[in-house]
């Protein structure tokens, strides 16, 4: 049973990753990414990673694609050139480090012989939002404050640049 | 539950597709009153009767009116993307749907009984936005686009200040799976008469619950906070271009998140399936009337106010989410988790 999910999951995954790269339309890949980003938190399922999971399709899928797809329209970023208009040296360079990648991909597949490995209650716990909370607020305590410091900057900082137009626009009235 | 279904059917497998269907069946039935009672609201609250001819003072208005849509053209506009365009209502019924799978219905059903229930319907009901925006930009019609970019907007701001209230029940609660959270909530020990419902232990859980209702009121489209489809500006909003049963599973999708919104309210705040008289009435079907009782009152309360309150604007509505509800949402946490600490 799990083994079938995680088939039909992984080529979703890869089927839809490959869609969101070749398709010429830039709202459609967007969607196809939602597609891969969700059959990866499924993965991330039948690897008992619950946390994980639904932090994937909570951020990503839903608060990040959602961000994606009003720039996308806001900008309408249609008009995009096709990439093998002109040759560039940067293409070839681009390819053949592609190749280096997929390589390394396969040299890593070539020892598996299983589809899934064993999961443990132990291996389990460490996914559950117990154990993350206990993790984040004991050893890691000081990088999770550090990176609440940085989003609280980051926030404001926006808002600086969002109230800083708002006032000038005023001044031109 | 699904041991009493295994036990009267052929095959697990069939078994687990009817312990998955039954929620479908109770959003069905729900939606075809909910309808009708929407209509006799509305008309008893503006002095009218409201459907009559059909049955029983309309009882049966919904079913007609399906008929009539089932018959209706399927039109899909000429420049839309098609298959986004027929999709797009599927995957918003999908997307509330799924939800209902952390919901213990009463205290011998819930769907799946997972550790991170509440964390899951929050994660799987943000791809209504989705389904939304997907919806609108397909139609190719810019009312369609407009409504789906304000109600892509409210969605992802009230989410917050939602998120925020749930969160502080679950500080109090301590479990974030919907079935735990329902069974601390049994007995009357509050003052001696009142039952253990969180919304009574903790006098800033009442706040939270107001924060929580007028988020949930702009997260299902309610009036006063339906822009999306205003049908002054924007004609129907992302729904537009729909017609038929296209248009219908919209209306149905939409029920479907009202009723999951208000009973995921009733469980975080008046005790889910409990009965409130202690164990007066209490057991697993009784467990189920009660539950469902309390979310139709819910349900009545956010028909209530769609017919009393107008509209607000878009500047409005996002006033009141980021500058009144969210900083009250973060104060509110802050004071529960201090409530907690000392008492």
């Amino acid at each position: 049973m799990a083994t079938y999910a995680f088939v039909l999951l992984a080529v979703l995954a890869v089927a839809s990753a490959l869609a969101m790269v070749l398709n010429k339309n830039t709202v459609n890949s967007a969607l196809f990414l939602v597609l891969n980003l969700m059959s990866v938190a499924g993965l991330y399922l039948l690897l008992h990673a619950q946390f994980l999971a639904i932090i994937q399709i909570l951020v990503y899928a839903g608060a990040i694609m959602v961000l994606f797809l009003f720039v996308i329209m806001l900008l309408n970023v249609d008009e995009e050139e096709s990439l093998f208009d002109k040759f560039r040296a940067i293409y070839l360079v681009a390819f053949l480090l592609g190749v280096v990648v997929f390589g390394q991909i396969v040299y890593s597949l070539g020892g598996v012989t299983d589809l899934l490995p064993e999961i443990s209650a132990d291996m389990a716990y460490v996914g559950t939002v117990e154990a993350v909370g206990e993790v984040l607020y004991t050893t890691y305590l000081m990088p999770f404050e550090m990176t609440a410091i940085l989003l609280t900057a980051a926030v404001v900082g926006a808002l600086m640049i969002a109230q800083y137009k708002v006032k000038t626009s005023d001044q031109e009235e | 539950m699904i041991e009493f279904l295994e036990n009267i059917t052929p095959s697990t497998t069939m078994a687990l597709v009817i312990h998955a269907m039954i929620p479908l069946g109770l959003i069905l039935v729900y939606a075809l009153f909910a309808i009708w009672m929407e209509r006799k609201v509305a008309a008893h609250v503006q002095d009218r009767l409201g459907p009559m001819r059909v049955g029983w003072h309309g009882w049966a208005q919904t079913i007609a009116d399906m008929l009539k849509l089932l018959q209706k053209e399927d039109i899909i506009p000429t420049d839309a993307s098609r298959f986004l365009f027929r999709f797009a209502p599927f995957l918003i019924f999908v997307a509330s749907y799924a939800a209902f799978a952390v919901i213990p219905f009463s205290s011998g059903y819930i769907g799946s009984s997972i550790n991170i229930g509440v964390f899951y319907l929050l994660a799987i009901t943000s791809l209504l936005t989705l389904s939304v925006i997907m919806a609108a930009w397909a139609s190719n019609n810019k009312w369609s686009l407009l409504g789906g970019m304000r109600s892509a907007a409210q969605m992802v701001s009230y989410e917050v200040p939602t998120i925020m209230s749930v969160l502080s029940v679950i500080v109090v609660a301590g479990s974030l799976n919907l079935m735990t959270v329902t069974e601390m909530q049994s007995g009357n020990e509050i003052l001696g008469f009142l039952p253990n419902w969180l919304i009574f232990q903790n006098p800033f859980l009442l706040v939270a619950f107001v924060i929580f209702f007028v988020s949930i009121l702009a997260e299902s489209h309610r009036v006063p906070f339906d822009l999306p489809e205003s049908e002054s500006e924007l004609v129907a909003g992302y729904q537009t271009e729909y017609s038929g049963m296209r248009w219908g599973i919209f209306m149905l999708a939409e029920y479907a998140d009202m009723l999951l919104l208000s009973l995921l309210g009733v469980v975080l705040f008046f005790g889910g399936w409990n009965s409130p008289f202690g164990t007066f009435m209490d057991g697993p079907v009784w467990g189920f009337f009660w539950f469902m009782l309390k979310g139709m009152l819910l349900v009545f309360v956010m028909m209530w106010i769609r017919w009393t309150l107008p509209r607000y604007r878009v500047d409005q509505l996002m006033r009141i989410c980021w500058n009144i509800l969210i900083p009250a949402s973060f104060v509110n946490f802050v004071l529960i988790a201090l409530w907690e600490m000392i008492f």
